[in-house]
């Protein structure tokens, strides 16, 4: 690219180390990676490189370190927040050739595998004995672990079995500076600062990882999943309410909005009970006899918060297609609507109903459609604000809905993301949650892997820092924006 | 950077900007360009993102293409080369939840880059000489005396193993390795009555490949219908259906095609238009959106393509009266894109199947992604066809069933020529030909090689 030195001088070391088909600097094709899963942010990459293995993959990361030149690192660009989001004088580095499941070990329940290797393809390479991986995001079919690892992601499982941190063990990791380092490893824990837990969930922004070792999880026995059918959400809301005071530890407890359900019905006919205001899918996961009890129990306190239909799944089949309803929850909803906002946020259990209303009151008074799909289980909202784009205004007022979602959020003493990330979308409400003094440690952690600024520079912080600035105050221009490296939004 | 903070889908924008890659007559279009959310749910079923991982060559990536040719990027030889290599197999339609109808949007893009994109000469001869052939059952049927004499010389072999075809033109060499073993030629008449009580009267297509390669399939067809209480009709000189022109951007000749088969099949009093290859079911189907613009034929093309069924779903529907003989075997069902994507037909056929006493049905591993075959895809890039169809190879090999049964010719031949090369050997049948068998209560040895 002209007047970009650096970004010509990485090109050259990529085409060095990579086959032909995996450096990419046609502007037709770069443009195809120009947005993640979050498409209303573009940026069309200078270079676009596709390594094979980790030795190519650090030998760019180690040109850039060395021209000083920004990269971003994407595994199958589903990502929700923008984190994947390139940058314009800034290199791609894009994970789907490493695609290798090294290990399955079932004996120490582990599986050893490359980034660009697709999160359900772990579990079904588990299945035949008799494991799988746990965290299953919604995008399970096609988002990759690399990502799952930086945005730690999360699922409608991780009530029970927790986010992707809790099942990373160790890690092979590219860092800023092109080195190969290891992180954790098989032992249960290792002395010293935990940096596997620092890099998973630090959305890129400490470097890439080219191999993970993850833990793999007996299926259990038995599964049980219930489509509980509600008038309304707040009756869906108590019962949620209800199952966990009563001590009960659901695989899953997942809700939609009427609204949500008609996307769903329409997209994948899930064949959820008519007339739903709220629908719950319940997943009972154990011990046979485990199972057993607690159904009974599910059923009751269902009942007693005033279900007016219950289906258990009969069969695998059955049970695939009410989960296809959920998965496909968010693309779905462009089914009726030609565009939406997907929110992340979370909120402490106990404040579902009230938060719900409160959604329900701003989208009555904006005019704002809103559905709602979420992990109900843990309070992870997913509001889906609904627009269209090509009526003037509704871009604005759909944003406006959405950020005013967040504060309700953060009002009720939850958080802004769930397990999207923070990314691009996001940078802006970090002052919302965290003051100046927080935001100054995190950036120093970061500084102390990426004192450059070079790896998804931009992301997770509203303003980009110096390494060796003194926090808070400072005049003038940002030192890297005279660099021309970073923007103030 | 640019343009941070925009908000809104990933197109919005009316008619393609002058300069772009398209003209006006039926280019991409625009609005369901714009209803794809960049999921990316569509990724994984893509056959060419599964070998390459690459985002150009998923539908995601094509349909971003397309926008950008939109939005007034030219025509370049790396966007042909990404919308030429998909496969046209349609598991992303499946896999979409947003409903985007990528069908729609890369055949409009094909006639698209048929008109405005200059192919090398080499690929232009061997797309003439597809064309001057394929569609056109008469001359398939010439070319079979020299392909039995190859065969039965075994000429064909010795050339193979020579590989000079292989180096001096790839894809003639693909061409001639996936043509079956020629059985006998087996012309139908145009009448074949129902046995018993007539229960429908039904217009068959015999097709251009199927006829000239697999008159077999044809005639266990007709005899199943008959057997089940079908009239069957078989309209002479009916022709291509343009099947492979529609899916090769070749809009005109399609039409041509079309308007001769709504022709044909006028005026003969069936109930149904009953088709036991896949790719030409789905593309009869479309006549209506085919033909809309003729007035001369549209209202007629939508008469036509409600009547048009897969052979499956009509002895589905119709249920069985002739008894099944039992057939002691394994059999593995492989779906072909264009019944089960294109026609959403899967369960029809499975049914069918698995109500023959004996039988055991196997599924087959990545059932949902294509063999390679996709037309004369596996003519025209065979190195990516050859790839897909031993993946497929394997995973049928490793049901362990002892036939393999499908309902396309194109299926058939490419999942032959993989088997033949993983060094497993198994039988071949359509669906109707295990159907045939099982009713005529011939041994299930008669269905193996």
């Amino acid at each position: 690219m002209p007047g970009m030195p650096g970004v010509d001088a990485v090109t050259q070391r990529a085409r060095e180390l990579i086959p032909p088909e995996g450096v990419i600097t046609d502007v037709a094709r770069l443009r195809t990676y120009e947005c993640d899963g979050l498409s209303h942010y573009r940026v069309v990459p200078a270079l676009v490189v596709i390594p094979e293995d980790a030795a190519q993959l650090a030998g760019v990361v180690g040109a850039c370190a060395e021209h000083g030149v920004p990269f971003v690192a994407r595994g199958s660009g589903t990502g929700l927040s923008g984190g994947a989001l390139p940058h314009a004088e800034g290199v791609l580095v894009v994970t789907s050739k490493m695609r290798t499941i090294t290990a399955v070990r079932p004996d120490d329940q582990r599986a050893v595998v490359e980034p660009g290797v697709i999160n359900l393809d772990v579990t079904r390479a588990a299945t035949p004995h008799g494991y799988y991986y746990a965290p299953d995001p919604s995008s399970q079919q096609i988002c990759s672990i690399g990502g799952n690892v930086a945005e730690n992601s999360g699922g409608a499982h991780c009530l029970k079995y927790g986010f992707t941190t809790n099942h990373v063990l160790g890690a092979e990791f590219v860092s800023p500076q092109g080195d190969v380092v290891q992180l954790g490893g098989i032992a249960p824990d290792t002395p010293g600062y935990d940096l596997l837990g620092a890099v998973v969930g630090s959305e890129g922004t400490l470097g890439i990882v080219t191999s993970a070792t993850v833990r793999l999880v007996r299926l259990p026995e038995e599964v049980r999943t219930i489509l509980v059918g509600f008038a309304s959400t707040d009756q869906a809301g108590a019962a949620v309410s209800a199952i966990i005071a009563a001590g009960i530890v659901p695989a899953a407890i997942e809700m939609m909005d009427a609204l949500a359900i008609e996307a769903a019905e329409a997209a994948v006919h899930c064949n959820y009970p008519d007339g739903a205001g709220a629908v719950l899918v319940i997943e009972l996961d154990g011990a046979a006899v485990e199972v057993a009890a607690e159904y009974d129990e599910v059923e009751r306190l269902c009942n007693d918060n005033g279900a007016f239909e219950q289906r258990l799944a009969t069969d695998p089949a059955d049970r695939a297609l009410i989960w296809k309803g959920r998965k496909s929850a968010f693309a779905a909803v462009g089914r009726i609507s030609p565009d939406y906002i997907v929110q992340d946020g979370v909120i402490p259990r106990t404040a579902l109903p009230e938060v719900l209303k409160a959604i329900a009151e701003l989208s009555g008074t904006s005019g704002v459609r809103v559905a709602n799909v979420f992990h109900a289980g843990d309070g992870n909202l997913h509001p889906l604000v609904l627009f269209d784009e090509s009526k003037d205004g509704e871009a604005e007022a759909a944003e406006e809905v959405s950020g005013a979602i967040l504060d309700l959020c953060i009002e009720h003493g939850g958080s802004i993301t769930g397990e999207h990330g923070v990314g691009m979308d996001k940078a802006r409400y970090m002052p919302r949650m965290y003051d100046e003094a927080d935001l100054d440690t995190m950036q120093l952690v970061r500084c102390a892997f990426d004192p450059d600024g070079i790896s998804n520079p931009g992301k997770v912080f509203p303003t980009p820092r110096l390494c060796g600035e003194v926090p808070g105050r400072h005049k003038g221009a940002h030192p890297l924006q005279e660099a021309g490296l970073a923007e103030v939004f | 950077m640019t343009d941070l903070g925009e908000t809104g889908a990933i197109v919005d924008f009316g008619a393609p900007v002058e300069g772009g890659a398209f003209d006006e007559h039926r280019p991409p279009d625009a609005a369901l360009v714009g209803d794809c959310v960049h999921c990316g749910f569509c990724l994984p079923t893509c056959p060419t993102y599964i070998l390459w991982g690459e985002e150009m060559d998923s539908p995601r990536g094509r349909i971003y293409l397309m926008k950008e040719g939109l939005e007034g990027a030219p025509m370049t030889d790396a966007m042909v080369s990404h919308w030429d290599a998909c496969l046209g197999c349609m598991a992303c339609v499946t896999a979409c939840p947003s409903g985007v109808q990528y069908d729609t949007l890369i055949e409009q893009t094909r006639a698209q880059v048929e008109r405005h994109h200059d192919r090398s000469a080499g690929d232009r001869a061997l797309r003439g000489l597809i064309f001057a052939l394929f569609p056109h059952p008469k001359r398939l049927r010439l070319l079979r005396g020299p392909l039995r004499l190859l065969q039965r010389t075994g000429l064909d072999r010795a050339m193979r193993r020579t590989g000079l075809l292989d180096r001096m033109a790839p894809q003639l060499a693909a061409m001639e390795r996936l043509a079956p073993r020629l059985g006998r030629p087996e012309p139908l008449p145009e009448l074949i009555p129902a046995t018993g009580e007539r229960r429908a009267t039904i217009g068959l297509l015999t097709g251009c490949v199927q006829s000239a390669f697999f008159p077999g399939v044809n005639s266990a067809t007709a005899r199943v219908l008959r057997a089940e209480g079908c009239d069957v009709v078989v309209p002479p000189a009916q022709g291509c259906c343009g099947a492979l022109s529609v899916h090769n951007g070749r809009e005109a000749e399609a039409q041509g095609f079309a308007r001769r088969l709504v022709d044909s099949f006028e005026d003969r009093g069936v109930e149904w238009i009953v088709v036991n290859a896949a790719g030409c079911g789905s593309t009869m189907k479309e006549y209506a959106e085919l033909l809309a613009d003729e007035p001369a034929y549209a209202d007629r093309a939508r008469a036509f393509a409600d009547r048009v069924r897969d052979v499956s779903e009509i002895l589905d529907e119709l249920g069985p009266v002739a008894p099944r003989h039992p057939l002691e075997m394994t059999i593995a069902y492989h779906d072909a894109c264009h019944l089960a994507h294109a026609q959403g037909v899967r369960a029809e056929p499975r049914r069918l199947l698995e109500a023959i006493p004996g039988l055991e049905l196997r599924e087959i591993a990545e059932g949902e992604i294509c063999c390679g075959s996709a037309g004369i895809y596996n003519v025209l890039n065979p190195e990516p066809a050859r790839e897909l169809g031993d993946r497929k190879a394997a995973n049928i090999v490793a049901t362990g069933a002892q036939l393999l049964v499908t309902a396309n010719p194109g299926c058939l031949m490419q999942v032959a020529s993989a088997i033949d090369r993983s060094g497993h050997p198994m039988g071949m049948a359509h669906t109707v030909e295990v159907l045939d068998a099982s009713i005529t209560g011939r041994p299930a040895a008669t269905l193996m090689p």
